[in-house]
């Protein structure tokens, strides 16, 4: 979708608030929403990319109003109203609502392990359309669902630079309508093609595409 | 539950604006509503803030470029596919499943961003900092790196290339910075406690 979240090349942002040597929580209160995030019961079908499309899906002007996570707050709350684990009411009221029963099924700290992962990379029979070196041209959809094809970059021709094998594809797993494995890339675009002659000729930007948003150029 | 809600076209965005604007209250309603509903466990939550802020960390990172800085075959191995040799050191894990490393050299400087969210490699440098998941920051540095390095203190040449890498799937960038001159004696474990978090997303230099 072509949200706010988009702000790859955006104008009007100002400095980047860098802190050296930043602590990773500025407050008990992230510290809580983080573990509280990471440590909760989803609907099935909240998976990863769903999860970064919820936060796509909020009101632009709650999205730029809320610290970061203030946004995985939200987008918590949103998920588990949609998936029907908590009433509106409940959550206006911190409180569950009479006579529901409790869960039992809660993840148990003996689970939480940072090296646990889920792997993304899938074995397709269908080779790769690209090799390192072809030229390309990105693809130019304006969907109104999910897509990881940043608008900076679409329609734009640059070359493979590097092929990762098949990769699940946002697109259509954040809508839980299949993970559609396919070939993905790291394409590298010139500078001055998407930022014009301010660009130095030298510079390059980099980003990982699927092959569904590619053609030969 | 039922079909209609496994589409996230379905996402409820009730108006929540009467909620309690402290975001430390909105928190607090909502971790004991999920405890009182059987949805969370306190103590879950504690594990996953105790693991992930102090178990994992760039001192993970430091640990794979303090190798491949004394490891001449294991830097090449690195270089050719990180993923295998971060799982070599055992970092593979939440959010770091794929990984690339990028040398900086005297020729080339490499910066890593996530424009569309702010993807970060969780188990070799740890939770991104504030400044990474900034507005300012996503929109800026596929535009103009070189004026967001300046203000970082990173002043690069007009002969160095810049390349700023844009996480935009589950492929993780991580930078491996240019050993600082001074350093030839030390040992590895030594050398890890130069590397830093910002040197090993791009956005500095190191010196001893």
């Amino acid at each position: 979708m072509d949200g706010v979240h988009d702000m790859g090349g955006m104008h009007g942002f100002g400095k980047v608030p860098y802190e050296k040597d930043e602590p990773t929580f500025h407050h008990e209160w992230e510290r809580r929403v983080w573990g509280l995030c990471q440590g909760s019961t989803y609907p099935d079908c909240a998976n990863l990319d769903y999860g970064r499309h919820s936060i796509e899906l909020m009101p632009p002007d709650l999205y730029l109003s809320y610290s970061y996570f203030e946004r995985w707050l939200y987008s918590l709350t949103t998920t588990l109203l949609s998936g029907e684990l908590v009433t509106l009411e409940e959550v206006q009221d911190g409180k569950a609502a009479p006579g529901s029963a409790p869960r039992t099924d809660a993840a148990g700290p003996e689970t939480v392990d940072p090296y646990a992962h889920d792997e993304h990379r899938r074995e397709i029979d269908a080779g790769p359309l690209f090799k390192v070196g072809d030229r390309v041209r990105t693809g130019n959809p304006h969907p109104p669902g999910h897509t990881r094809l940043p608008r900076y970059a679409r329609d734009k021709v640059g070359h493979i630079h590097l092929h990762h094998g098949a990769h699940v594809l946002p697109d259509t797993n954040a809508h839980n309508k299949g993970e559609s494995p396919m070939h993905l890339y790291t394409v590298a675009l010139s500078a001055r093609d998407l930022w014009g002659p301010d660009a130095s000729v030298k510079d390059k930007i980099f980003l990982d595409v699927w092959e569904c948003h590619l053609e030969s150029a | 539950m039922s079909k209609e809600h496994t589409h996230s076209d379905s996402l409820q965005y009730p108006d929540l604006a009467h909620l309690p604007s402290d975001p430390a209250l909105r928190m607090k309603a909502m971790e004991s509503l999920l405890v009182e509903k059987g949805l969370v466990k306190p103590e879950t939550i504690d594990a996953y803030i105790e693991k992930f802020e102090h178990e994992i960390g760039p001192h993970n990172g430091a640990r794979v470029v303090a190798r491949a800085w004394v490891d001449a075959a294991f830097r090449e191995r690195l270089l050719r596919n990180a993923t295998g040799a971060v799982r070599e050191l055992g970092f593979i894990g939440s959010q770091t499943t794929d990984v690339v490393a990028i040398e900086n050299t005297p020729d080339v400087h490499n910066l890593v961003v996530c424009t569309l969210c702010s993807c970060y490699p969780w188990t070799l440098l740890g939770l991104p900092p504030s400044w990474y998941k900034s507005y300012a920051y996503r929109s800026r540095v596929v535009r103009e790196p070189r004026e967001v390095l300046k203000e970082f203190g990173v002043e690069l040449g007009e002969d160095v290339e810049v390349r700023v890498w844009d996480s935009t799937a589950e492929v993780r960038y991580l930078v491996v910075p240019e050993r600082p001159a001074g350093t030839e004696e030390m040992s590895e474990e030594a050398l890890a406690a130069v590397v830093t978090r910002d040197s090993m997303i791009g956005a500095a230099k190191l010196e001893v």
